[in-house]
């Protein structure tokens, strides 16, 4: 029941010498040799507060080691129980076998399975993961019995020391310091330490000066995109243009983007639009998001065809899906709903403006085009949006 | 002996220069309290030495490069299609490195456990009070830690610059813009221009690799300094004080568990790795600014953030040709704003409203603290709400409920849901508490009746254990304030005066809310009326089993206090 190790039970002669070469004492004629002269006895642990009920456990170091005896053992040598740990013995040497034949498996694995396919991919994680995991698993459920059974239970007491120093430790560290200031003359010349701080302001701020060059002011350039009257909209993934009559089962909606521009990732990013295919009546024009001079302006679609923005005024995702029946564009990333019939305003979620709206219209081919820029910026608000 | 020669020749070579035997043997004989949840923090440990390992692997053959290529490889059915050589490389290691794809998958496990990790070993040492002085730098450290954690995170899977993360950081860029008057400028500075721009993944690329990784290496470095220097705390038990630490020494119990738990650790990501497959960015594709999939996420440790997104009402406020973005940057820094920082400071708020300014190293039970407990389930409960609703489609579809009413459902719960967390979970702790009383005075029911020879029927009880006894009246009396203004006395003690010193009364009265304590003197008396007197006279297993205290047997050698 106690946990109190009996001290100086049974030690083995290799203990002794190991001790003894710990503490200089011994034959170990290095460790004496570089320790020359004795040092002098360490300082008694402190002991604070009122004895603890552990008293009778050992404390370590032992007190009166003034480094000239070696400690008294503290550990016992064996587990208790022999039969026990003979048969713990074998499990844990049985895991650290088979981890080994485990990792031999992860080598032989890299050697013959290989990859290039997705068949073989997937045959080649499985072996190799497989045979890393056991690897693993073998090696720590060895070191575990080995802790559990192997190693005998035993409980040591280690006293703290409060983490305040001392009243002269705190004497003697403030002396020093003002010592120090007081010869540096650090303290007495206010020129040379005013000077010095003063010298350091430029080059304290010199890194924010360093940074400018990462990247281009923003000036107007999120007020636009590459919009512009006459620019055809080509299908988002073929690239080609579409007329009204290829477009048109009601409820259909296309990706597409402008003429000269699916491949730029950085005018997409803002000029990705979605055009919407209504039944006739559908479509609330009276709900146009921004009517200009106070007029409606109705003569933004095509034979009921709408197109908007398709980033979302959130934070800026593709407002990828759209509910047929109930006419509601969705942001899959925070949802903001936007009503497709009655100028993408939003009905639910964090967006705060509609999708603005692109004009357009058809050119002598028949194609649809753009027949002008979006009348507001597109996307996520920003400081200097109006 | 080889362990003579090994110490004979190396140890001598090295202690020539070192001088290390006297510190090294105190070293190897720390003592290392014991109890599972201190295991948690080994788990970050190790995944950091894991996602140190497994990204280096990585390092050799990923190109931090947003140039586009057309891609012909192994993974067929993405031939022909255009890609930033980021995605291409991270292709080529998944599908033509040998190991390549499990390297990748354990990296990015690790990396979850990691910050599952984090997560649990702080909310650990804070409802065990471990933060309580001396230790709250090393609080302080945990949470910069966290924090560098979340973006190292980020980062990481930005990097190889497939769909899903390049929406990841489309929002990002536009959490950045929505900010008052830096916003365009911060986010065109990181981007190096507009959104995508080709900058932004080498530029991740450095800050995960090196900078980051660097400064949490350093910060751990020093937390475990902290934690060796100061000692580890200790769970209240037999023999083990304020002033002392009981346990295994390092060498070689604690060196022995804990490689043994590295083994586990490392084996539980290769485990995932095999056979649950994570980020498989050849389904998503690469990067396009047109398509988005629904049901996106995050990485789990970023659902909150989403979440928090998702759960703001659409505010905007937009005087003078200016926008006030209020719909973008108030869920983005206000929710964990208010997490991480009222983290750091709350172990300053608890010392200003206890007045308790001495060390502490043996832990709180959770129940012990029931307002800490209960303020830290509502932060919980708070967190937990915007971490679900970042998941909210995903909520919606698996159980067919409207995707609209799980956002009311969590805007409403984000105000209601920590408060009831706090009351009940303050109801239960104080419950336990009067259980713990209950053990201590009365001991432990025994289930068998017995008559008296009055023909009164009493339960037998048996005191509890020391061990269990010692866990159970670990508790501690708060030390009461200095008076106050609503005292009886002349002047009120500085630091009470005023309207802050009559908060800072109220407050106190609600933190240190607790049970009386029983009236036991020491432990072992008061224990089962008299019971605990049998147990430290060491003989009397049957006088223990006798009676609640109201048999004439029970009292003939009881001297402890009667009630």
């Amino acid at each position: 029941m106690s946990d109190t190790n009996s001290p100086g039970s049974d030690q083995g002669p290799g203990d002794t010498a190991w001790q003894e070469y710990l503490t200089g004492g011994g034959q170990a004629g290095g460790a004496t040799a570089a320790s020359g002269e004795p040092e002098g006895p360490a300082a008694p642990r402190r002991v604070i507060g009122t004895p603890s009920p552990a008293a009778s456990h050992r404390m370590l170091p032992p007190q009166d080691d003034g480094g000239t005896q070696p400690p008294p053992r503290e550990l016992p040598a064996g587990p208790e129980d022999p039969a026990r740990a003979k048969k713990a013995e074998l499990v844990v040497a049985a895991c650290f076998i088979l981890a080994g034949l485990a990792g031999l498996g992860f080598l032989v694995a890299y050697g013959i399975i290989g990859v290039g396919s997705i068949v073989a991919v997937q045959h080649s994680n499985l072996a190799l993961g497989g045979t890393l995991s056991i690897a693993m698993l073998l090696l720590g459920a060895g070191a575990t019995i080995w802790v559990r059974h192997l190693m005998p239970d035993v409980e040591l007491t280690e006293m703290r020391h409060p983490m305040h120093s001392t009243e002269q430790e705190k004497a003697a560290f403030k002396e020093t310091f003002e010592e120090g200031a007081e010869t540096s003359q650090f303290v007495s010349r206010p020129i040379v330490r005013r000077s010095l701080i003063a010298a350091t302001i430029p080059l304290a701020v010199a890194p924010i000066f360093l940074l400018r060059d990462m990247g281009p002011l923003p000036g107007t350039s999120l007020d636009t995109t590459v919009w512009r009257k006459g620019l055809r909209l080509l299908v988002y993934g073929t690239g080609d243009p579409i007329t009204p009559a290829e477009f048109s089962s009601p409820g259909s909606i296309i990706s597409v983007g402008p003429e000269g521009y699916l491949d730029d990732d950085d005018a997409m990013a803002k000029a990705a639009v979605i055009i919407i295919k209504f039944r006739p009546g559908e479509v609330d024009y009276t709900s146009q998001p921004h009517p200009v001079g106070g007029k409606v302006v109705a003569n933004w679609s095509v034979d009921n065809i709408v197109a908007y923005s398709k980033i979302c005024t959130h934070v800026g995702c593709p407002a990828a899906l759209y509910e047929q029946t109930t006419h509601h564009i969705l942001c899959p990333c925070h949802q903001s709903t936007f009503v497709a019939t009655q100028g993408a305003q939003v009905i639910f979620g964090p967006a705060t403006r509609p999708l603005p709206q692109l004009p357009i219209g058809v050119d002598s081919s028949g194609y649809l085009i753009a027949t002008g820029p979006f009348h507001e910026p597109v996307g996520p608000s920003f400081w200097e949006r109006s | 002996m080889s362990i003579d020669r090994a110490l004979g020749g190396t140890g001598t070579w090295l202690d020539d220069r070192l001088h290390g035997a006297r510190g090294v043997r105190v070293l190897l004989r720390k003592i290392f309290p014991d109890h599972w949840s201190f295991l948690l923090g080994e788990i970050i440990l190790y995944s950091f030495v894991i996602l140190l390992l497994t990204g280096t692997f990585l390092t050799l053959w990923f190109q931090p490069s947003m140039t586009d290529v057309i891609y012909h490889g192994s993974y067929t059915p993405l031939n022909g299609v255009r890609m930033s050589e980021a995605y291409a490389s991270t292709l080529h290691i998944s599908f033509d490195v040998r190991g390549g794809l499990l390297i990748r998958q354990i990296h990015h496990w690790a990396a979850d456990l990691f910050m599952a990790g984090i997560m649990a070993h702080m909310i650990r040492v804070f409802f065990t009070g471990a933060y309580r002085k001396p230790r709250e730098i090393n609080w302080l450290i945990g949470i910069i830690l966290f924090t560098l954690g979340l973006l190292e995170g980020l980062f990481g899977y930005s990097l190889p610059d497939d769909l899903l993360s390049g929406a990841g950081l489309r929002i990002l860029e536009g959490v950045i813009q929505s900010l008052p008057i830096v916003g365009t400028y911060l986010a065109f500075f990181l981007f190096g221009g507009p959104f995508p721009g080709n900058q932004i993944i080498p530029r991740l690329y450095i800050l995960h690799v090196l900078l980051i990784p660097g400064v949490i290496l350093a910060l751990i470095t020093v937390h475990l300094f902290l934690m060796f220097h100061q000692k580890h705390t200790q769970m209240p038990g037999k023999g083990r004080t304020n002033e002392n630490v009981v346990g295994a020494p390092m060498y070689p119990y604690f060196m022995a568990k804990t490689g043994a738990f590295f083994f586990f650790v490392f084996a539980a990501c290769a485990l995932a790795a095999t056979f649950a497959q994570i980020n498989p960015i050849w389904l998503y594709g690469p990067f396009n600014p047109v398509a988005m999939s629904a049901g996106s996420q995050p990485d789990f440790y970023m659902g909150a953030l989403e979440g928090a997104l998702r759960i703001m009402p659409a505010w905007q406020w937009a005087p003078w040709g200016h926008t006030f973005a209020f719909n973008v940057f108030i869920p983005a820094l206000v929710p964990l704003g208010l997490i991480f920082g009222g983290a750091a400071a709350w172990p300053f708020i608890e010392q200003w409203i206890t007045g308790d300014r001495r060390e502490h190293h043996i832990n709180d039970r959770p129940r012990n603290a029931p307002t800490r407990t209960a303020i830290g389930i509502g932060v919980i409960t708070f967190y937990g709400i915007l971490w679900a609703e970042g998941a909210n489609d995903i909520i919606a579809d698996h159980f067919d409920i409207p995707l609209y009413w799980t956002t009311w459902a969590a805007r409403v719960g984000i105000f209601v849901g920590p408060v009831i967390a706090y009351i009940i979970t303050k109801r239960i702790c104080l419950g336990l508490q009067r259980k713990d009383n209950h053990l201590v005075e009365h001991g432990v029911e025994t289930g068998n009746i017995r008559q008296l020879p009055g023909g009164e029927f009493v339960e037998e009880t048996r005191p509890v254990s020391d061990e269990r006894l010692a866990v159970l009246t670990s508790r501690v009396e708060h030390p009461p304030l200095p008076p106050g203004e609503t005292a009886e006395t002349d002047v009120p003690a500085p630091g009470m005066r005023g309207g802050l010193g009559r908060v800072r009364e109220r407050l106190y009265k609600v933190v240190t809310e607790s049970t009386p304590i029983p009236s036991s003197h020491g432990n072992g008396h008061g224990n089962g009326h008299g019971n605990g007197h049998a147990v430290e006279a060491g003989d009397g297993h049957e006088h223990a089993a006798l009676g609640s205290g109201t048999g004439p047997d029970s009292g003939a050698d009881d001297e402890g206090p009667q009630h």
